[in-house]
């Protein structure tokens, strides 16, 4: 596998997406995006998380016993985690409130681990850093994009700005409050898949079973 | 590795050239990895510690605000603050002590203080100990005469005690507005008191009927005692609801504002 510095960097973004390619971190997806505002500030705490995480755990990877390796990136993570959740309480208090749960959340999402065991482990420094970000970014982008649909269709603004004036407010738009329950992010999200194989049919996995032809009836 | 090559380095580096995953290395990494990571972690949280407090005192005081119906967005809200009249009130008298400086007088710290606090037998709110003294907002007309009063409030929901205020109008008897500010309920189902939807409910509802028995529930159906002391309680937080209903008729009752609200009635505050 030679790639590139920009191909770890852009791969994730389409190519190879952690959520549309590898549907990985969908809890989370589905509950910060429904405004834009959340949806960024989470983007980039996952990304710090990612690209960092990485980076520490590629460090020490030679040195990093078999036995408990889970454990140790789990224990860099974690620490990360914290840092950035309480860097936000300090800087973004409204925010974090807003996020509350799911900054610490991060945690467990499945793509900071995937990131750890799979390139961090086995690549120097740099590149795991650079793939960390990369893959933070793919996330992030899938964030903005739920997070741009439900919060215009939802509440007809973005970034708080009121962009389709609501009834409620005596506007002429009747916002779709659907979209302002995470089970929305669902079906965007299984639509965006959707779009994306479509568009590249390559990320269609092969089917694991085949329907045959049975002669004789 | 030959002994001789390793004979040839200092300790460092035999430690390091040391497989990964011999005993030894396997605790040293685990124990130094620790030690570090919770430095780090210990030095931000110490670091950002007056930060993040001045942004929840700024965030209680904002809510002090919206609860009476004062709060714009972007005002500066120590400013806005200034309009209330903080004062430090004995339960148990109900009557305004000067004992302590109401501005700085911190309900949470006395309420865990042996000596300014006691530990209740019934205790519906699920708080443990309850504080003697708390401070409430006053907010006044021009001419100086009572307009509104924020009572502070607190209780055990689902998983989280939640704290809020809840503004009565100068009778102290018709609610203008009930706010938590503090809670960690389920996002979506028990965090829906932070919905202004249900917040607008408890605009008008009254605490006590005429006789002066505390009427005032949470519930799914309306009571007996009417609607005019009824907020329907949130679909899906069963147990929040029922929380926000004993903490509120706790604080509103006999072992909380009841001496204190009675004084208001009269006139004598």
């Amino acid at each position: 596998m030679a790639q590139t510095k920009r191909d770890l960097l852009v791969d994730p973004l389409v190519d190879n997406n952690p959520i549309t390619l590898q549907v990985l971190g969908i809890c989370s997806a589905l509950a910060v995006t429904s405004s834009l505002q959340v949806a960024f500030v989470m983007a980039l705490a996952v990304t710090a998380v990612t690209g960092f995480s990485s980076m520490f755990i590629s460090v020490l990877r030679n040195q990093i016993p078999g036995s408990i390796r889970i454990i140790v990136q789990m224990v860099i993570i974690a620490s990360l985690v914290i840092i950035v959740d309480q860097v936000l309480k300090a800087y973004a208090y409204d925010v974090s409130k807003t996020l509350s749960v799911f900054v610490g959340l991060i945690i467990t999402n499945c793509i900071v681990m995937g990131r750890a065991e799979a390139f961090a482990m086995k690549n120097p420094p740099i590149d795991s850093f650079i793939d960390g970000v990369g893959n933070g970014l793919g996330y992030g982008a899938l964030l903005l994009v739920v997070g741009f649909i439900r919060e215009l269709f939802g509440a007809g603004s973005l970034f708080g700005v009121t962009i389709l004036p609501t009834v409620n407010n005596g506007g002429w738009y009747v916002p779709n409050g659907m979209l302002l329950l995470p089970p929305s992010a669902f079906f965007i999200i299984g639509l965006l898949i959707w779009a994306v194989r479509a568009w590249k049919p390559e990320q269609v996995e092969d089917r694991e079973y085949k329907i045959q032809v049975v002669e004789g009836h | 590795m030959s002994d001789a090559s390793n004979q040839n380095k200092g300790p460092i580096a035999r430690f390091l050239a040391a497989p990964p995953d011999s005993v030894g290395k396997t605790v040293f990494i685990a124990v130094t990895l620790c030690l570090v990571a919770s430095m780090i972690v210990s030095a931000v949280s110490v670091a950002l510690r007056p930060m993040q407090e001045q942004n929840k005192l700024k965030d209680k005081q904002a809510n002090v605000l919206q609860v009476a119906g004062l709060y714009e967005d972007g005002m500066d809200v120590i400013e806005g603050f200034s309009v209330f009249e903080p004062q430090v009130v004995e339960l148990a008298t109900g009557m305004f002590t000067d004992q302590f400086d109401a501005a700085t007088f911190d309900d949470r710290a006395a309420a865990s203080d042996p000596e300014l606090s006691d530990s209740l037998a019934q205790d519906p709110a699920g708080i443990g100990r309850q504080s003697k003294f708390v401070t409430v907002y006053l907010l006044r007309n021009e001419d100086g005469s009572l307009d509104k009063v924020i009572l502070p409030i607190h209780g055990y929901g689902l998983w989280s005690t939640l704290y809020g205020f809840i503004a009565l109008e100068e009778n102290g008897n018709d609610i203008f507005g009930l706010q938590f500010y503090d809670h960690g309920e389920t996002p979506g189902l028990g965090a829906e008191i932070d919905n202004p939807r249900w917040k607008s409910l408890w605009n008008g509802k009254r605490l006590s009927d005429d006789n002066g028995a505390l009427q005032i529930t949470v519930a799914k159906s309306v009571p007996a005692a009417g609607a005019e002391h009824h907020v329907d309680a949130l679909a899906g937080a069963t147990l929040t609801s029922v929380g926000v209903d004993n903490l509120v008729r706790f604080w509103m009752g006999e072992a909380g504002f009841a001496p204190f609200l009675k004084n208001l009635k009269a006139g004598e505050i």
